[in-house]
């Protein structure tokens, strides 16, 4: 009996749970995670996720934000030209003045990203609280997107995989890239590249909500200056970088 | 005098080598696709850089052709010159045909080739893909519609309209082919205006090539009489589409070459960039154009079959080379997301990106040429797409 | 004539039905036939999140809703979420739904002779058990 009235009890706390979130939301949260929503709660068309990254703080050689990744999304880190590379060190040389720069590229979560356009099934997506991300279900293949992104963001699934991490499914012939961690945001955390950069001594990568005029990111990219990679293409990115 | 159409013979020992070769081609094919479906694109050469190989070089380069196969009806229908009606049907047919092989080729590339429903099922209309879809089964469906007209007698009258409405739709189509690139903002290869019209003069070449290999040799097997004059003007009209072809090229380059950004990309394709300035000079310029061009002006030789068909092959490799270049050469040039900048990554950043094409993927394009083949050899079999004869006074007083 | 031939269809789908209808029975009672019976594990707790009979026959459509208000809106609620799924009905011995035919999923959808989809991406054990998991 005592079993039976735990199922129940727990069958009873999902429903409970769903008529809380209901009732609170779109009020105050309570015991929720700083930036988190609850868990019935649609993401927002008034947040804009978005990165700053300091290349001045950007160590040549460190690659903890891309170890990170792999880590957190289940990749293999095989570097193949057939292998997927959600987040890779690029390292820059003006060859004009010498100047060297370290930054870690990944999908930059534009406003008005190509990938969606050209996507024939829309499958390639933006979500409304603007990241990027690829409806595999509904992606056939075709690899437009990879065609289409100017950053080259988008990795194809090249072979078979198994053990793929609950959070975070893939699968063979279907386009992926940085999902920003969005299940992890979602809960309320950080990226993970971003939590390994910090914890790595750098911090070079500042995560947050850029319509939000309290965050951090919104006060540090309203003081100091910042650009978008290929502005020039209009697409609002948003991810920025400072120092280059 | 009427036209009289005819079905091929079809028994003899070359038909049947015919059928039995471009069937093993389909089924080396479909084998290949098996073997990208099952084991992934890792057994192909495109990779996360080269993410577009030999299967969209032989698909892009079927469905351009396709539109242009189009061209004799369609002087026939629209520009009114009855001299070409007997030639017409099988112009369709011949537009079908490469349709169905290029689309074949792309479907069973994709990476999920078995969530087909899923494309035709779920549109984006933002993106030119997802209207290609459209352009494509329209296209088929139109130019069916356009051979009833022309083959069924009592529907004769309503050639001309139909004949119109395939014009239309086959120059829109190119256009939405041209710019599945011309819109791809990022890529220096691409992103320009210029790419449909020059696809669609492309398919005029190209197309036309096709249709005269098909004609001659499907004339010249079921022993039937082809005047020379039918062809003299045919291979004229050639010359013609491959200087306008010539045209777009050198403006297209142009252009680039005067835009300072510009400059790295053109020197790779028409200078160092190993195998792709090879191929631009060598296949599409002096194989694929200049050469045919010549043969094709010769005052004695060329209005010969020989010659005729021996220079329209030589179009259609340099319409290869020309997708090969444009298509895969536009990747292996490394996208500048840092302009000025030396850059390196363990993604291969400010590389040049190697691609060598697999056997499954050579499989599947060649597949595809051999699907619009079998489509050709079956219809006018079954059918009546040719005429018995073709002389030029008969064609004439129609 | 005519009405002959009718006689004979209609005998002849009769049959088939009956036939049909034979061999179903037959699937049902005997336990040791050709067709491999769904062997339909335990799950941890009493009670799945919607009554037995409506899940045999609409887990899917739940799924399909919860997939697309994950994947496009971001709502990430336990009650249909195939990590739930997965998390009560892991097979105790293989510790997947769809490792081997004795799993959960997999025992029912070779019964049925229904491909399963989701676990070529998803993962088809728990957080804890699935293949790199946080340390």
């Amino acid at each position: 009996m005592s079993g039976s009235d735990a199922g129940r009890r727990q069958f009873l706390a999902w429903g409970a749970g769903a008529v809380a979130t209901l009732t609170l939301a779109p009020g105050v949260l309570l015991l929720q995670p700083a930036h988190g929503r609850a868990p019935a709660e649609a993401a927002s068309g008034k947040v804009r996720w978005g990165m700053l990254i300091d290349t001045n703080q950007c160590a040549t050689g460190c690659d903890a934000c891309v170890t990170a990744c792999n880590r957190e999304n289940g990749l293999s880190g095989g570097t193949r030209e057939t292998d997927s590379q959600w987040i890779r060190k690029m390292e820059l040389e003006d060859p004009r003045t010498g100047r060297k720069t370290s930054l870690p590229m990944m999908c930059q979560h534009c406003e008005k990203p190509p990938c969606v356009d050209v996507c024939p099934t829309g499958a390639s997506f933006k979500r409304a609280d603007g990241i990027v991300l690829v409806d595999k279900h509904i992606c056939i293949g075709c690899r437009y997107c990879m065609m289409a992104c100017p950053y080259k963001a988008r990795s194809l699934v090249h072979e078979n995989l198994a053990d793929q991490k609950p959070d975070v499914p893939r699968g063979k012939g279907t386009v992926e890239a940085c999902t920003l961690c969005v299940p992890r945001v979602d809960r309320g955390e950080h990226p993970a590249c971003v939590e390994a950069c910090a914890a790595a001594g750098h911090g070079a990568i500042v995560f947050g909500d850029l319509n939000d005029p309290a965050s951090e990111i919104a006060q540090r990219v309203a003081k100091y200056p910042s650009v978008q990679v290929r502005a020039d293409l209009g697409m609002n990115t948003g991810v920025r970088y400072q120092g280059i | 005098m009427k036209i009289a159409y005819r079905e091929i013979e079809g028994r003899s020992a070359a038909y049947w080598l015919l059928l039995a070769v471009l069937g093993a081609m389909i089924a080396a094919g479909l084998a290949g696709a098996w073997t990208m479906e099952h084991h992934g694109h890792i057994v192909t050469g495109m990779t996360n850089q080269i993410v577009w190989g030999i299967p969209h070089v032989f698909a892009v380069f079927l469905i351009v052709a396709a539109s242009g196969a189009l061209n004799v009806a369609s002087i026939a229908s629209v520009f009114g010159r009855g001299f070409y009606k007997p030639l017409a049907p099988l112009s369709g047919l011949l537009a079908i045909a490469l349709l169905v092989g290029g689309l074949a080729v792309l479907m069973l590339d994709l990476g999920r080739a078995d969530r087909l429903v899923v494309a035709m099922t779920r549109y984006n209309f933002t993106s030119i893909f997802a209207l290609n879809v459209f352009l494509y089964t329209g296209f088929l469906a139109v130019v069916a519609l356009y051979l009833w007209m022309m083959m069924e007698r009592r529907m004769n009258r309503y050639t001309t309209p139909a004949g119109y409405a395939a014009f239309v739709w086959r120059l829109v189509l190119t256009t939405g082919t041209g710019s599945i690139f011309g819109f791809l903002v990022a890529r220096q290869a691409y992103a320009s205006a210029m790419l449909a019209p020059m696809f669609i003069a492309m398919s005029f070449s190209y197309g036309l090539a096709a249709y005269l290999v098909v004609l001659v040799v499907a004339y010249a097997w079921s022993g039937r009489e082809l005047d020379a004059a039918v062809l003299r003007r045919l291979k004229n009209l050639l010359i013609v589409l491959i200087a306008a072809v010539l045209y777009f090229v050198a403006v297209f380059h142009l252009t680039n070459l005067y835009f300072a950004r510009q400059i790295a990309f053109e020197r790779f394709i028409l200078v160092d960039g190993g195998i792709y300035p090879a191929l631009f000079w060598g296949g599409q310029i002096v194989l694929g154009s200049l050469v045919p061009m010549a043969m094709l002006a010769h005052p004695h030789l060329g209005a010969a079959r020989g010659t005729v068909v021996a220079a329209s092959l030589l179009v259609i490799l340099g319409g290869l080379a020309q997708m090969y270049v444009t298509i895969i050469g536009g990747q292996a040039f490394p996208l500048e997301l840092f302009p000025g900048m030396e850059v390196s990554s363990s993604f291969f950043d400010g590389r040049i990106h190697p691609y060598t094409p697999g056997l499954p993927e050579v499989a599947l394009g060649l597949g595809g040429v051999a699907i619009a083949g079998i489509v050709v050899a079956l219809a006018v079999k079954l059918l009546r797409f040719l005429p018995e004869r073709l002389d030029a006074q008969l064609a004439e007083s129609q | 004539m005519r009405s002959k031939a009718k006689s004979a269809l209609l005998a002849l789908l009769l049959s088939l039905a009956v036939g049909a209808g034979w061999a179903i029975s037959q699937a049902r009672e005997a336990p040791a036939g050709r067709v491999p019976k769904p062997a339909i594990a335990p799950a941890k707790g009493e009670q799945c999140v919607e009554p037995v009979d409506f899940m045999r026959r609409n887990h899917m459509q739940l799924l399909l809703h919860q997939r697309d208000r994950t994947m496009h809106e971001g709502i990430r609620t336990k009650r249909y979420s195939l990590k739930g799924c997965v998390e009560c009905h892991a097979s105790p011995t293989t510790g997947s739904v769809a490792a081997e035919q004795g799993d959960f999923c997999q025992s029912c959808h070779s019964y049925a002779a229904v491909k399963i989809d989701c676990f070529e991406c998803h993962a088809s054990r728990p957080q804890a058990l699935a293949g790199g998991a946080k340390p």
